[in-house]
């Protein structure tokens, strides 16, 4: 048997769709009570692997469990015990707000009255109480996201999978998102969530695991891979293009990291643990005789961590989408 | 925003987690399910187009295109074409429950459904149920239309009840068609093209508009095989003279073949997939 506080446990997951092994192997563990960050690109597998678990999707190989029942054999049991706010709302879209979440509670179980009562309740507290009649085909998308995460917590759910929660929102939007998923850690949620932004899971997650091509390349808290990646990450254009081969090796040198040569841009990405050896960087630089046109010290990027942690940029070319947001430490 | 009691969770330890679904369960959430299928009709009224103006534009052409080259006037020609048209809009309809099941798997909605504790068959037997009600209206108004036109059916009120009933059932067993067509399909407008491949061969080789002395001898045969023409034949003979003849029993029984070989199929492919 489990032991009782792993709220998710996973053993080797594996879903393959034709050749691609979308999810190749993931094993994950979350404790009762905490937040948990799935943090990748696009296409690293992490809908893939959150949908498995929530029962939308049959494992290839492997098991889940979730608070200590079977995602295949007792799935009925487990969509007892989770919400589900998925990438792109998972509501409907021909129905008004409060039609979605009277709909959704009765078919939780509830009965009418209850139904109506926890329809306005939660229309209240998102703070869609205006538009509760409106269909939603004139909600925005921080609405949507609101209605939906709305809908999943109707059963009042011990466990909720939030897939993406603030993709494609706006800054403001995007940290109501993160005060509501706050307070439903504070009510005693376990939460798994999955994300494209460090800073997004360094603020929320008391774990992250960071996946790429379907696997687990880092597990840990958020200072642990920060210190493994760097609290910050250095920018270095320099003026003459001749000079990048000697210039990544002084980076090399004195951070005793791997820094990314972008040569059309004559830019240097690394990271770096502390600012401070930026002087050491620039009085080697100076001595040199290279010259230095543009210098910045910012946080690090999902981009870094993985050059960080596989060797190679997170590239796109297994990727869904062509272009990846990469604003990680920008709120 | 400082409420916390709606978002405080409820811990799996003080829940009754049971792991199958009961029969009360199932017919509940599917009733749930065609009530949801009702409200998105109230919300989008342009989906019933197809059940209201159909019988009241069909009515009128065809009454008065042929009603006279056929029966040699519009009023004898009326207990002809008012079943006719009754079942090639009824049936017609039918076929829509193929593109909306199709439609709605797609959409992220359908998401939340496979992640409730429901059954699993609820979303589809609901979509069936709420079905019926595009039925009732397109059987109300095919009569309403004749009436208005001068038909009187000599079955009275209880024919005509009954002759709708059958129509009802009937369009319901086929579309259990269309649903299966909806499950395999991989896109909404494949499985409007199928339906209608499957629609106009049905209501035209049939009774439906003109008798089928009328046609040479092959085409009477295949017309004399198709279901449809017997659901027909019944719902005149219940409509104008309050009769159960053999077709009504030929009818039911191609229905109950329908709903034989196309629900099993089409629920285990939609249970697969959902």
């Amino acid at each position: 048997m489990s032991t009782p506080d792993w709220a998710v446990e996973a053993h080797g997951l594996v879903k393959v769709f034709g050749d691609n092994r979308a999810v190749d192997g993931i094993d994950l563990f979350v404790r009762t009570g905490s937040v948990y960050g799935l943090l990748g690109p696009n296409g690293a597998g992490k809908t893939t692997a959150i949908r498995m678990l929530a029962t939308l999707l049959r494992p290839d190989g492997g098991s889940g469990r979730i608070f200590g029942h079977d995602v295949v054999r007792e799935a009925h049991i487990v969509r007892q015990l989770i919400g589900v706010t998925g990438q792109y709302a998972s509501v409907d879209e021909t129905l008004s707000a409060r039609e979605n979440l009277y709909l959704f509670s009765r078919l939780n179980g509830l009965s009418r009255t209850e139904s109506r009562a926890r329809s306005v309740a939660l229309l209240e507290e998102f703070g869609l109480t205006d538009a509760a009649k409106r269909p939603l085909k004139n909600f925005s998308g921080g609405m949507r996201r609101r209605l939906d995460l709305a809908a999943s917590l109707i059963s009042q759910p011990p466990l909720i999978f939030l897939d993406e929660p603030t993709t494609g929102l706006d800054p403001r939007t995007r940290a109501q998102m993160w005060a509501t998923i706050r307070r439903l850690v504070a009510s005693g949620s376990t939460i798994l969530l999955t994300t494209q932004y460090l800073d997004e899971a360094d603020q929320l997650a008391d774990r992250i695991a960071v996946i790429d091509r379907g696997v687990v390349v880092a597990e840990g808290t958020a200072d642990e891979l920060k210190a493994t990646i760097g609290n910050s990450s250095l920018q270095l254009v320099l003026a003459d293009p001749a000079h990048l081969a000697q210039a990544q090796a002084v980076v090399e040198q004195i951070l005793h990291v791997n820094a990314a040569v972008s040569p059309e841009a004559r830019r240097i990405n690394a990271p770096m643990t502390s600012p401070d050896t930026v002087t050491d960087l620039l009085i080697r630089l100076r001595g040199e005789g290279i010259a230095v046109t543009e210098l910045s010290v910012q946080k690090p990027t999902l981009d870094e961590v993985f050059l960080t942690l596989t060797g190679r940029p997170a590239t796109a070319e297994d990727a869904e989408t062509p272009q990846r947001e990469l604003e990680g430490s920008f709120t | 925003m400082s409420q916390v009691s709606q978002i405080a969770i409820i811990p799996g330890a003080e829940r009754k987690l049971r792991n199958r679904v009961s029969i009360g369960q199932a017919i509940r959430d599917s009733f749930i399910m065609g009530y949801r299928g009702l409200l998105k009709i109230r919300r989008t009224p342009e989906q019933l187009f197809d059940v209201t103006l159909q019988p009241i534009i069909f009515t009128l052409l065809f009454t008065y295109i042929f009603g006279g080259a056929i029966s040699g006037d519009v009023q004898s020609y009326l207990p002809i074409i008012i079943p006719g048209i009754l079942a090639q809009t009824v049936l017609a309809s039918s076929s829509a429950t193929g593109t909306q099941l199709r439609e709605d798997m797609d959409k992220g909605v359908f998401d939340r459904f496979k992640s409730l504790p429901i059954a699993r068959i609820a979303p589809l037997a609901g979509a069936l149920l709420a079905d019926t009600v595009r039925y009732f209206i397109a059987t109300t108004l095919t009569f309403a239309m004749g009436f208005l036109l001068g038909y009187r059916p000599g079955g009275g009120v209880a024919g005509v009840l009954a002759a709708g009933a059958l129509m009802i059932v009937c369009a319901w067993a086929l579309s259990w068609i269309f649903a299966f067509l909806g499950v395999i399909s991989r896109t909404a407008s494949s499985v409007q093209g199928l339906s209608l491949l499957i629609l106009l061969p049905l209501t035209f080789l049939s009774n439906a508009f003109v008798p089928v002395k009328t046609m040479p001898d092959w085409l009477q045969w295949l017309v004399n095989v198709n279901p449809v023409t017997h659901l027909i034949t019944a719902v005149r003979d219940l409509a104008d003279k309050n009769v159960v003849g053999t077709d009504l029993g030929l009818a039911l029984l191609g229905a109950a073949i329908l709903v034989a070989v196309f629900a099993p199929l089409t629920v285990r492919l939609y249970m697969r997939k959902a």
